[in-house]
């Protein structure tokens, strides 16, 4: 009982880490077309990511086969259910690998640009489709005794529509204001401008998914139940307006860090509405997948946690430690010295 | 062709193309690991510069490895929900803790080593190539152990309607899982040393940096003469576990039909499904099977016969590509053991033939390790895991035969696509050589900490 709930946690901070560490680099992908004109500069942009996007992707990996491990149910249904929405999914994530990898290997215009719009549709389509799932799964899946009952287009509804908008646009700005911090001169001016650009939108999204959210979900049954818990979604107001607060005043740092929160808390707030449900059922509740009644066996529960504890303080401990090492921005010269950059 | 099938198809040919580039990320990441060690130790540039040339090319295949891995995992979903809903509860460990403990580890250090050339001392970088050296194979030891439990499934028991684990230490130190391990990394050396042999032959071969690529390749042939001695070893333990847990599949190896006592080896025989015979067995080796499987000379072997029809897997793809894969690994263990020998006397110019021979068997320990596996996965047919769930029971239930004929069209293409890149990219830089200009090499390592 307690260990599905602390499952449930871990499961939640898994993806809403994932989308924090892989948001900055699928919406620097996104931008890497707008804030850098020439080759060096895109060079640059790429090479901001090229230390930590591998290590990025490997939370959506974990955050995957914890699904497995943790709730298998969950898994099978999910993944079988969202046949075609992941295989897109799937093959952006591939591309956009091999776009980092691929661009620099031959030294032509064409190949390069080439990359670099492969770099810009397999840097959008995820982020779009994350969101997409997500206010589906918020939404709930049409499921019941018979199986599934919905398909690729049935996920392209209004609510998935404003979902996936407001992930592509969280991504952005998220992904502008790291380039911010993590480049210099022109390519940071035009970071900073796309960045600030692109929270107007974002903030009127963020609105709409909010009170969109009440009528196309039972999110906020949880909350009005338990009002203390609305905390979460004001702090994740908070944050977002905190992200141009810091902006105006020029502190991108702390932009940034008001991004990242923001991510980690709109998830939150989704899981906190969700709970115990992994994925309800749009039909019928007793249909719904839960924390309680699509986990493993108490056993392998116990060794999970085992190794989480053991595991994730080392994952977090070399992680800050890579961070550090490559806290400094790229520069131009940065990217000349080392003939291994991208 | 139904779901099953083509769910089968895809499958195979997904892991297939993960797994050409996997066996020279186990192998080469070894290698590189120790020339970069070897730099820091000695201070020769030489080995600065092997680290630089051989590690492109590990990059170059090591991210077509990475990005066709998430595949495995989101299809154990997609397209065999039954078979995850069923044994999710201990089959997901494995890969949770593959993941948490080796994943995490490779994909972050790699971007280390990458990026890290002038920012880190090099004793730090030295030690991130052999942190992603280790995590790789450690990564390789989760995911066998999984593969493991299909093939011999321990440490668990049929409740609530699936299988549960009870035993987690049973699951971690299964035999069938260790010994595919050991045989599997070792083969997988053996690919990263005929590469770096293959590649050094086509340089010495036209004189170009002749002490660059004699280092090499001694270097590359006595790793390779190691990993072919330790993966025959190993095969044969895999054997004998294999004959214990899986005797049908041994049968199918050995296209045996009858059980019998004291049983040979046919050197040259043709399985004939239909009529449950061979079409013909010359020159017997008498008792070597017995022997080999058994280490006993009069050892009792089950015929395929002994097994209902149902529970027979394909004969006559699983034999063939046993019986090619032991050829390979002799043709081999034959070659490494001439490289070693020549590269030691220091007379490798004087043998072009060989070297010759040497770039063309570049290819074969990949079909090797290819090879291996269509036994091993195609030998445990009909079953996902033996002998609790039949394959054709693991499918998901809510996928169409279009969508899968659509996902497995758009697999072929993509799949192709950034293979052919790929290849090419590897031959470009493979055939320019190593950088010659030291001075910049030198410059981007910074000496102190």
């Amino acid at each position: 009982m307690e260990l599905q709930i602390i499952w449930f946690v871990l499961w939640s901070i898994l993806w809403a880490v994932y989308f924090m560490l892989d948001g900055f680099v699928l919406g620097s992908g996104m931008l890497q077309n707008f804030v850098a004109r020439s080759d060096i500069e895109r060079r640059v942009v790429i090479n901001t990511l090229g230390p930590v996007w591998d290590g990025n992707e490997v939370w959506l990996i974990t955050a995957g086969g914890v699904t497995f491990a943790a709730f298998p149910t969950t898994y099978a249904l999910m993944f079988s259910y969202l046949y075609t929405a992941l295989l897109l999914l799937l093959f952006s994530l591939i591309v956009r690998g091999v776009a980092f990898e691929f661009r620099g290997k031959v030294d032509d215009p064409r190949w390069k640009s080439l990359w670099d719009r492969a770099l810009l549709v397999s840097s959008f389509l995820p982020a779009l489709l994350f969101g997409v799932t997500f206010g589906n799964l918020f939404r709930g899946l049409p499921m019941d005794a018979a199986g599934y009952h919905g398909s690729l287009m049935s996920l392209v509804n209004p609510y998935g529509l404003v979902t996936g908008i407001l992930f592509v646009l969280l991504f952005v700005v998220h992904g502008g204001l790291y380039l911010s911090v993590k480049t210099t001169g022109a390519v940071k001016a035009r970071s900073v401008s796309a960045a600030s650009a692109a929270w107007i939108p974002l903030l009127v999204v963020a609105g709409a998914f909010l009170i969109y959210t009440y009528p196309a979900t039972h999110l906020f049954d949880n909350f009005l139940a338990h009002p203390g818990l609305l905390v979460v979604p004001l702090l994740a107001v908070l944050s977002l307006l905190g992200i141009k607060v810091f902006l105006v005043k020029g502190k991108l740092l702390p932009a940034f860090t008001a991004s990242s929160l923001t991510i980690l808390l709109v998830v939150a707030t989704g899981v906190v509405g969700l709970f115990p449900n992994l994925i309800p059922s749009s039909l019928d509740t007793r249909y719904s997948l839960t924390a309680f009644n699509s986990s493993s066996s108490p056993y392998t529960l116990k060794i999970m946690t085992g190794v989480a504890i053991l595991f994730l303080p080392i994952i977090i401990a070399y992680k800050v430690w890579v961070y550090r090492v490559f806290r400094a921005p790229v520069t131009n010269q940065d990217v000349l010295d080392n003939k291994q950059a991208y | 062709m139904d779901v099953v099938d083509l769910s089968r198809l895809q499958f195979a040919l997904t892991c297939a193309f993960h797994f050409i580039f996997v066996p020279l990320t186990l192998g080469l990441s070894i290698l590189v690991a120790f020339m970069e060690t070897r730099y820091v130790q000695t201070g020769d540039e030489l080995y600065l510069r092997m680290t630089k040339f051989w590690g492109k090319l590990f990059l170059i295949n090591f991210a077509l490895g990475v990005v066709t891995g998430i595949t495995m995992e989101f299809q154990f979903g997609m397209n065999w929900a039954e078979y995850s809903r069923y044994v999710g509860d201990i089959f997901g460990a494995p890969l949770a803790i593959e993941a948490t403990s080796s994943f995490f580890l490779e994909s972050v250090f790699i971007g280390v080593w990458v990026f890290g050339w002038n920012k880190i001392s090099r004793k730090a970088h030295a030690a991130s190539i052999c942190l992603v050296a280790f995590a790789t194979n450690l990564s390789g030891l989760w995911i066998l152990l999984a593969n493991g439990w299909m093939q011999h499934p321990v440490g668990y028991v049929l409740r609530n309607g699936r299988a549960e684990m009870v035993d987690f230490l049973a699951v971690t130190f299964n035999p069938n899982g260790w010994i595919k391990f050991a045989h599997q990394i070792s083969s997988a050396y053996v690919v990263a040393a005929f590469f770096v042999l293959g590649i050094s032959a086509w340089h010495l071969l036209r004189k170009n940096e002749t002490a660059f690529f004699k280092a090499s390749f001694k270097m590359a042939a006595l790793f390779g003469l190691v990993a072919v001695i330790l993966s025959g070893l190993t095969g044969d333990i895999h054997a004998v576990e294999v004959g214990k847990t899986q005797p049908a599949k041994l049968a199918a190896m050995e296209a045996l039909w009858d059980t019998q006592k004291t049983v040979g080896i046919n050197l040259l025989q043709l399985p004939d499904t239909d009529h449950e015979r061979n079409y013909f067995e010359l020159i017997k080796l008498p008792s070597l099977l017995s022997l080999l499987a058994t280490h006993s000379l009069d050892g009792e072997i089950k015929g395929l016969k002994d097994f209902p029809k149902d529970e027979r897997p394909p004969v006559l793809p699983v034999f063939l590509s046993f019986r090619l894969m032991i050829g390979l690994g002799m043709l081999f263990s034959l070659l490494a053991f001439l490289a070693v020998i020549l590269s030691r006397l220091d007379s490798l110019e004087r043998y072009p033939r060989f070297l010759k021979l040497l770039v063309f068997t570049l290819p074969l320990p990949y079909l090797a390790n290819q090879l291996g596996w269509i036994v091993a996965e195609m030998g445990r047919q009909p079953w996902i895991v033996y002998g609790i769930m039949k394959t054709s029971d693991g499918v998901s239930k809510s996928i169409t035969l279009g969508q899968v004929a659509a996902s497995l069209v758009g697999f072929v293409l993509l799949y192709g696509l950034l293979g052919a890149i790929d290849i090419y990219l590897l031959i470009k830089f493979a055939r320019k050589g190593p950088d010659s200009d030291l001075s910049s090499l030198i410059d981007t390592t910074k000496r102190e900490a």
